[in-house]
Formats: C-alpha cells, sequence, structure tokens
C-alpha cells in the first residue's frame, strides 16, 4: 500500500492538515512537488558562468569569517532599560536562521548582567575555599595541566520564553521569545577534580560560585551536582570560551538553569547552606499563583520549539516543507518529538537526528504539505524521565503565569494564507 | 627470584600505582587569611560581615549620589528595578511589585549585593559605612528599620523581613 502509493509520488498523511509520515522523509515521495517547476529561458541566462570562476579567488585569513551574504544571521539584542546601563541584558541566538544542534560560538546567547569583563587570563585566579581541608588557588597554566572532558550541552537562561507568560501573544520573533537557548561543545575540567584536591568537609552541602565581572555575579548550588557532572569550561566549540560566555573560565552545570553556570568564575566558597544571594532570593525564584515562591528551581525542564517555519521566513508557494526544530531537557535526554499543524489536535512523531545526547538539544524534522490555508504548528517533547511538555493551559494550573522563569510550555506559530508565522496562543 | 616474590614486587608497584597517577594536583595551597579579601559572600547569618554601620539618617544622602538616577528617589520610578513599595502586591490574580520590602527574604542579601555590585558604574566603590547606610537607607523606605536604627554586623542579620517565609522547594528538585 505505501509502495503504490509512493510510486504515486504521494506522501502518507499522519496527522491533520498536512503532516506527512516521517517516513516520507526518507522515501523521496516529496519528488513530484518539488519538480513541478521546470526551468526555462536560454542556457547561458540559466546557468551562467560567474566572474568568480574566471578569476582567482580571495586568499587565506587567520580567523575565518561568514559569507558577507550572510550578514543577517545576528542575535537580537534588545534595548538596555536605561541609555547608561549597557551591559544589563541579553543578546539572543537566532534559532531561525540555523541547523543543526550546535550553536555557533559568535551567536551563543549572552545574558549579563554587568557587562563583559575584559580578563587577562594571566592576572586571573580560580580560589576554592570554605569547607574544605586546604584552601587552593588555581592559575590558569594550572587547569591546563589537569585532564580534561568535553560534553556537548545546551545552556538555556532561565528568563527564556518568558514573554510568553504574557495575557497576550507578543508579536516577537523566535530570537525575541526563545533566543535565550543555545548549545556548544564544551571542554574542560570537572570541578569535582578540583573539589576533591582541596578536601571537601563533611559537613559541606552547598558551594557558592561566583564571577569576575563588575557585579560579581554569584549562585548557590548544590554540592551533589558539583561532585556529578559540573565541568570548569576552558573551551567552548574548540576554541577558548568567547568573552560573552566567560573567558577565560566559566562554569558548565549541565542541565541548570542558565544562571548558575557562572561566567568569569573566581571563587568557589563550599559551605553548609545556601549564601542566598540577591540572583537565588529576588530573581531566579518562581512567584506562584498564590503568594509562595519555589526557590533553587535547577533543571530546565523537558520543551521544544519549532524553528522553522518561524516568523521571518514566510512560506513561498504551497506544498512540501520540513517543520524543523530543536527539543530539549534538564533532566535526561529526548524519547520523542510530536508535531501538530492544527493547534494540537492531532499529533505524529517526528524523526529524532542524532545524536541524542543527554541535556543537549536534539534537531528533529517533519515532513509537511502546505494546502495554503491557515495552520498552527507545535511540537511536543517527552524526555527519558517520562516527563511530557506541558500545554500553555496545564503549566498555567500548575504555576500561574507570574513566574517570569522556566516557561516550557508548547509553542505555537499560527501561519497565514499568505506563509507569515506569528506567536499565538492556541 | 622466587615466583612469590617476583609476584610481591609487581602487587607492591600496582599499589603505588594509584598515588602516582592521582598526583594531579596543581591548585597552590591558599591561607585563609589571603582569601579573606575575595571572600564577600554574606550569608544569612551574617558571619562574614565587616566592621562598620550606618543608618538610614546617614544612607538618605549615599542613596542621593549614588542610587537615585536608576532607581528613583524614593526607590521607585527609575529605569532600574523598584526598590521600595509593592507590599501586598504578591496576591493571588495581582500584578507582583517584587521589591526589597515586599519579597526579598534576608536583609543581608541588601548588603552583599550592594558592596559586590553597586553603583552600577562604579562597583566595589563605597565603604563598608556607606554600604551599611544606605541599606538602611532602603529599609527604611520599606518601613523595616526606623531612620535611626544602626546598622551593623550585629544587627543586619537580625533584621525581619516581611517575605521571610514566602519561599518554597520546588517540588521536583531532582537532588
Amino acid at each position: 500500500m505505501a509502495k503504490r502509493k509512493s510510486d504515486r509520488g504521494l506522501a502518507e498523511p499522519a496527522a491533520g492538515n498536512g503532516i506527512l509520515s516521517r517516513r516520507t522523509l526518507f522515501e523521496g515521495a516529496i519528488a513530484a512537488t518539488a519538480s513541478s517547476m521546470t526551468a526555462a529561458g536560454a542556457a547561458a541566462e540559466l546557468l551562467p558562468v560567474q566572474a568568480y570562476m574566471q578569476s582567482p579567488g580571495a586568499g587565506f585569513a587567520t580567523y575565518g569569517q561568514p559569507s558577507r551574504f550572510e550578514d543577517k544571521v545576528l542575535r537580537v539584542i534588545p534595548p538596555p532599560p536605561a541609555p547608561g546601563l549597557l551591559g544589563i541584558g541579553t543578546a539572543r541566538t537566532p534559532l531561525h536562521l540555523l541547523d543543526g544542534m550546535i550553536t555557533p560560538s559568535g551567536l551563543h546567547f549572552e545574558r549579563s548582567h554587568s557587562g563583559i569583563p575584559d580578563i587577562d587570563p594571566d592576572q586571573h585566579r580560580l580560589v576554592i575555599h570554605g569547607l574544605v581541608r586546604q584552601p587552593l588557588m588555581f592559575t590558569l597554566d594550572a587547569l591546563h595541566r589537569y585532564p580534561m572532558q568535553s560534553r556537548i550541552a545546551f545552556i538555556e537562561c532561565a528568563g527564556n520564553s518568558g514573554a510568553l507568560n504574557a495575557p497576550q501573544p507578543q508579536p516577537l520573533g523566535i530570537a525575541a521569545l526563545h533566543g535565550l537557548l543555545s548549545c556548544s561543545e564544551w571542554t574542560g575540567v570537572r570541578l569535582a577534580t578540583l573539589l576533591e584536591e582541596a578536601g571537601v568537609d563533611p559537613a559541606a552541602r552547598w558551594l557558592i560560585a561566583e564571577g569576575a565581572d563588575g557585579a560579581s555575579m554569584s549562585r548557590s548550588i548544590p554540592l551533589a551536582k558539583a561532585m556529578d557532572d559540573a565541568l570548569v569550561c576552558l573551551y567552548q566549540n574548540g576554541e577558548r570560551v568567547r568573552p560573552s560566555n566567560g573567558y577565560p573560565v566559566r562554569l558548565l552545570l549541565p542541565g541548570f538553569e542558565g544562571n548558575t553556570n557562572v561566567k568569569w568564575l573566581r571563587r568557589i566558597k563550599v559551605v553548609a547552606t545556601p549564601t542566598m544571594s540577591k540572583d537565588e532570593t529576588s530573581k531566579y525564584t518562581i512567584l506562584l499563583k498564590d503568594e509562595k515562591a519555589w526557590q533553587f528551581v535547577f533543571p530546565m525542564e523537558v520543551k521544544s520549539l519549532i524553528t522553522r517555519p518561524a516568523p521571518g521566513i514566510a512560506l513561498t508557494s504551497r506544498g512540501f516543507y520540513e517543520i524543523s526544530g530543536l527539543a530539549w531537557s534538564g533532566n535526561g535526554s529526548i524519547r520523542q518529538v510530536d508535531v501538530s499543524a492544527d493547534g494540537g489536535q492531532s499529533w505524529a512523531p517526528a524523526v529524532l537526528q542524532e545524536p541524542i545526547l543527554p541535556k543537549a538539544p536534539v534537531r528533529f524534522r517533519a515532513p509537511w504539505q502546505w494546502n495554503g490555508g491557515p495552520a498552527v504548528l507545535q511540537s511536543r517533547a517527552t524526555d527519558s524521565t517520562g516527563m511530557v511538555q506541558p500545554t500553555r493551559a496545564a503549566f498555567a494550573a500548575e504555576r500561574g503565569l507570574r513566574g517570569i522563569y522556566h516557561y516550557n510550555a508548547i509553542a505555537s506559530w499560527r501561519i497565514d494564507e499568505k506563509g507569515e508565522a506569528t506567536n499565538v496562543y492556541a | 627470584m622466587s615466583t612469590h616474590k617476583r609476584l610481591g614486587l609487581i602487587a607492591v608497584w600496582f599499589a603505588l600505582l594509584p598515588s602516582l597517577t592521582q598526583a594531579q594536583q596543581f591548585g597552590q595551597p591558599i591561607s585563609p587569611a589571603d582569601v579573606a579579601p575575595w571572600d564577600i559572600s554574606i550569608g544569612p547569618d551574617g558571619a562574614t560581615l565587616p566592621p562598620g554601620h550606618g543608618t538610614a539618617a546617614q544612607g538618605e544622602a549615599v542613596y542621593a549620589a549614588k542610587c537615585a538616577a536608576c532607581h528613583g528617589e524614593k526607590g521607585t520610578g527609575g529605569p532600574a528595578d523598584v526598590l521600595a513599595g509593592g507590599r501586598g502586591s504578591l496576591t493571588t490574580g495581582k500584578t507582583p511589585s517584587k521589591t526589597v520590602g515586599s519579597y526579598w527574604p534576608y536583609a543581608t542579601t541588601l548588603f552583599d549585593y550592594v558592596r559586590r555590585a553597586m553603583p552600577f558604574t562604579a562597583p566595589k566603590s563605597m565603604t563598608d559605612d556607606e554600604v551599611y547606610a544606605v541599606s538602611a537607607y532602603i529599609l527604611n523606605l520599606n518601613g523595616i528599620v526606623g531612620i535611626d536604627d544602626v546598622l551593623d554586623a550585629q544587627s543586619l542579620p537580625r533584621v525581619s523581613m516581611p517575605n521571610r517565609n514566602g519561599f518554597v522547594r520546588f517540588p521536583r528538585d531532582p537532588g
């Protein structure tokens, strides 16, 4: 049956409003729609020999840059709260213009509380002290002497997608709405190695990690996480960590909210109880429907986003499109992603692209036949703990919509008859 | 050399091996006294609070000179975070105004943050007396301390914050 459909160039529907079976991506059944356009015109006009084929190209560069034609692939920087307050705020990743799972280092999101310090690595020191047998100081040269590990991990700001707490959907693009999510390959020394060298006191339960920025941003972190998979990172995507991401050394706490992944790491104090810093009390706590607030909400829970189609990249003609997006969980790996084109009335599973790694984004893809009419595209992720990404209604029912942080409900793009995508609640 | 002796030597060699391979110790020992200038974290017990003192009356001028431009004349109305008011705004259904008075659970956090991070253009530039005084002023704007109450290492941790019991642990904490 499927074979016969395939022969006729028809793809098998899997859910409403044009979602096709994911097998379509492997069977080439989309060829019929794609090949309907016939090239026309004189051969020389259609396939001219370009000037760059008639002369030598440019020489070599010591550090490569993207093509000059890619000059629109930029982070989005919302205005600062006041003209003088540069460095408070964010630069957000243009997720709709990227593919794969890794974010280029120059497009990794930035969040800082007092700008980006200009740190000379030779002057930088990391100190571990507090409830330890022997306080220790590390130079960058010393940190480089240890065995290193690499892992691919997402970092997501706790405030990512926070605009979706608003009562009405904000008419913003994916970078402004969801661009505080990025992924790198991070390389560094296990924090446990350094803590063991200092000798952790049995009474210790927490540590406070502090940056060398103007605000000396600091967060309390459970010792158990520090001893589990925390990494003191020196490298990002193969090169030294970018200044905006913590050069010369940052903390990586895989899966934990971005703010705890302290950049420009200068000090770790081992303690018995949380220090109650400004960023773990007045900020990064989740005010619930009643007067109580959740505190120490660390893992970014299961979430997904459709990154294409998305606002700013209109569909140009009816027919086949690949729906593509990212899914991730701070509690494990992604087990399944379902997609819908009818606002969640019907769903079909997407293809998960290898590698599928814990606490790393997974690229998912699903075939879709756009009939030219309205559609509401959604994705819904399930992680290895069995947790399913909630609807916005279920999310709001649990905690209300006053919490700002850790918004992980299903997001929706409405596609109109012109093929334009907008942020909606559905 | 007998087989037993040879096995014995091999066993000794294996016993030594872990200590050889664990010799990756590149941290430089440092005395607690040398760390002290960097240890700017103030926990709720206030154990690391520095000497010094200040009152709201003294802090008013510090606030006007160093804080008001961003935080507003009386802790409201500026482009940066609102510091005063908001009491009662956490109630169900209301739009919360999360200020030092309405939301912050510990007064020690105020001293810690002001000293390390404020003023925005010159963090760590204030004296400890100025930080005690301006902390007292912000608490006074919120009706938490009196205008002449002296804040120091002993009194600051004892300041009773209105939202002290407003926080609960996340129910799905994996730890």
